[in-house]
């Protein structure tokens, strides 16, 4: 390890660069929170207060100069195919990650981290089980322009010592505040606990029970905090179409922009709940492969509440080629009723030449839609008693995520020519797959010819 | 076609009929310490419950001891050109097919048991944790036979994710 550069030296490749000077204060916080946390638990046992006064006085230096000595130890570095990124104390990690198999960059802004102007940069690659590389933190133009800089190297553009210019954006989509909140009181948990809390008060008040008013107080307050905490997370969401990809921008107080390359999206869920359909109102979800673990079910939320038209264009840029006119569902034999008696009529497959399109749910619609060329695996599975009525299940597996691509109760036979038709369809499509440096795309998709 | 679970084209390779004998081995372990003292529980509360548990614990060991033979038959596998078929279950029966250009890496792992009886058992694993593509009860030239045929296909034919 040579001696560190200059913080915030020149951003050319080849160069290691630091992260930003204010780092270890804001991991600094970090260990006294928790010290503090700790320490308040502790209030409650036999310890004296002067202690833990020394204890969490003590804690500051420390974890200060932790912090400190861990900024001066963490350098990364952007090459022409890969970031360097060397880290830890006493036990020196050196990582490479190649930008060629990049996933996602997220650019997180922290409450605290907002305030003295500062930004963590994730990237996402597949396989792994937390973020890859994060780096925490930079200032925010140095956290704009390192995104810029990978993802324009990601697609296998080189600037050379220029500083990669920023891809303009076309947004497609924003979420207004009032459809948020509506879309939030229209959810079944919410609708259910305020039903059932209202219910208990009425109760009460009939029977003069008093203690049944606190019976009531539960599930009010379970159910609002959820609704609240979903306006919060989703506050002003924004999609933008940009040639390094689709950027999701939302939050209220913590920040957060991904940017989802072209061709990274493996899977797409379009979710319609019962409350919503009178609005026309629809949830998108994908399977995006750098997201795992924690947070995985909100960084996979294309479109949290968005309209129809709103949703065709989106699955426009992200399915692009997708006419789910040339898309005609197949339905399940009568006989599926045994085992799904309520929604077997809702259970549908289709499939075309480049997508195929599973459906379920009579009340909560589900589309699923997948491109042949992220099939993973394909299985098809059978139970006791779908052997007995002479049906299957079929599996189409792509990365980890909130899709499941999964046609449940087909006709034995047909799930079985389903499994060959998709395991043929998917091997012919990953023969012109598009690269995964995407700046040498195939021929442009002719617009948004979708209708959901 | 005409059964959803038909080899295709070419017959299924079947494992080795060794693993029954493995499995039985590994089921004797665990169940019959287990129903004992069950039955010395229940018999030291009433004398006829422990007789009663007795006698289920011997019939439902005949029971899985005859399932585990059909469960080892069932499993197959087919190598085509462009993908790996395995098959297996017999209470609930699946089929999986995986491509080789989708192969992230192949595990083979033999425990205690399985290497006395000169066993191994060959994993593919994919991009997708739903993947499930194991083949047990293979003699271990020929687990690593697949495993070097598993690993040249999959490279001739990777494909980005």
């Amino acid at each position: 390890m040579t001696e560190a550069p200059v913080p915030d030296a020149a951003p050319d490749a080849g160069t290691f660069r630091r992260l930003h000077p204010l780092t270890p204060v804001l991991r600094g916080w970090k260990v006294f929170a928790a010290v503090v946390a700790v320490a308040l638990q502790q209030m409650y046992g036999d310890v004296s207060p002067g202690y833990l006064f020394l204890a969490i006085a003590a804690s500051i230096p420390v974890g200060i100069a932790y912090g400190w000595l861990s900024w001066r130890r963490t350098h990364f570095r952007v090459g022409r195919d890969d970031l360097r990124l060397e880290t830890g104390v006493l036990f020196r990690r050196s990582r490479q990650v190649r930008l060629d198999r990049l996933q996602a960059v997220d650019v997180v802004r922290p409450l605290v981290a907002r305030a003295l102007g500062l930004a963590e940069l994730r990237l996402e690659v597949a396989g792994g089980s937390s973020s890859e590389a994060p780096l925490a933190y930079l200032s925010e133009p140095a956290a704009q322009q390192l995104r810029a800089e990978l993802l324009a190297r990601a697609a296998g553009l080189d600037h050379g010592s220029d500083p990669a210019p920023v891809a303009p954006e076309r947004v497609l989509l924003t979420v207004p505040l009032g459809r948020l909140v509506e879309a939030q009181l229209r959810t079944g948990g919410l609708v259910g606990g305020v039903v059932a809390g209202v219910l208990m008060v009425v109760v009460a008040g009939v029977s003069g029970e008093v203690t049944l008013l606190g019976l009531a107080l539960p599930f009010l307050l379970v159910a609002v905090p959820a609704g609240l905490g979903g306006v919060v997370g989703q506050f002003d969401f924004t999609v933008a179409e940009s040639p390094d990809g689709l950027r999701l921008r939302r939050g209220l107080l913590e920040t957060r922009a991904q940017t989802v390359p072209p061709g990274r999206v493996q899977a797409v869920r379009v979710v319609e709940p019962l409350l919503w359909r009178s609005r026309g109102w629809v949830r998108v979800e994908a399977n995006v492969a750098g997201y795992v673990g924690e947070g995985q079910q909100r960084a996979s939320v294309l479109a949290p509440v968005a309209t129809r038209d709103e949703a065709a264009r989106l699955l426009a840029v992200v399915l692009p080629g997708l006419d789910s006119r040339q898309v005609v569902p197949r339905g399940v034999p009568r006989r599926a009723r045994w085992l799904d008696p309520l929604q077997w009529r809702s259970l549908a497959v289709g499939s075309d030449d480049r997508f195929l399109l599973v459906r379920r749910g009579r009340w909560r619609r589900e589309t699923d839609l997948l491109p042949h060329e992220k099939v993973q695996s394909v299985r098809i599975s059978q139970g006791a008693v779908q052997r007995r009525l002479g049906l299957a299940t079929l599996h189409v597996d792509t990365t980890p995520g909130p899709v499941a691509v999964v046609a449940a109760h087909r006709d034995a036979v047909d799930a079985r020519t389903l499994l060959d038709a998709e395991v043929a369809a998917a091997r012919a499509a990953r023969a012109v797959a598009r690269p995964d440096r995407w700046m040498q795309p195939p021929a442009a998709p002719d617009g948004p010819n979708v209708t959901l | 076609m005409s059964e959803p679970f038909d080899p295709p084209g070419e017959p299924w390779v079947r494992v080795s009929p060794r693993l029954a004998t493995v499995r039985r081995i590994g089921l004797l372990v665990v169940w019959v310490p287990l129903s004992a003292l069950l039955v010395v529980l229940l018999w030291l509360v009433q004398a006829w419950l422990g007789v009663l548990a007795a006698v289920v614990a011997l019939l439902g060991l005949a029971w899985v001891w005859a399932v585990v033979g059909r469960t080892v038959r069932s499993w197959g596998y087919a190598e085509r050109a462009d993908d790996l078929l395995v098959t297996r279950g017999v209470l609930r029966r699946q089929l999986v097919v995986v491509p080789y250009g989708r192969m992230q890496f192949v595990d083979v792992t033999a425990g205690p048991l399985d290497r006395r009886f000169g066993l191994a058992t060959v994993q593919l694993h994919t991009a997708a944790a739903a993947t499930d593509a194991s083949i047990p009860g293979l003699v271990p030239a020929e687990a690593a036979r697949l495993r070097d045929r598993l690993a040249a296909r999959g490279e001739a034919t990777a494909a980005g994710l």
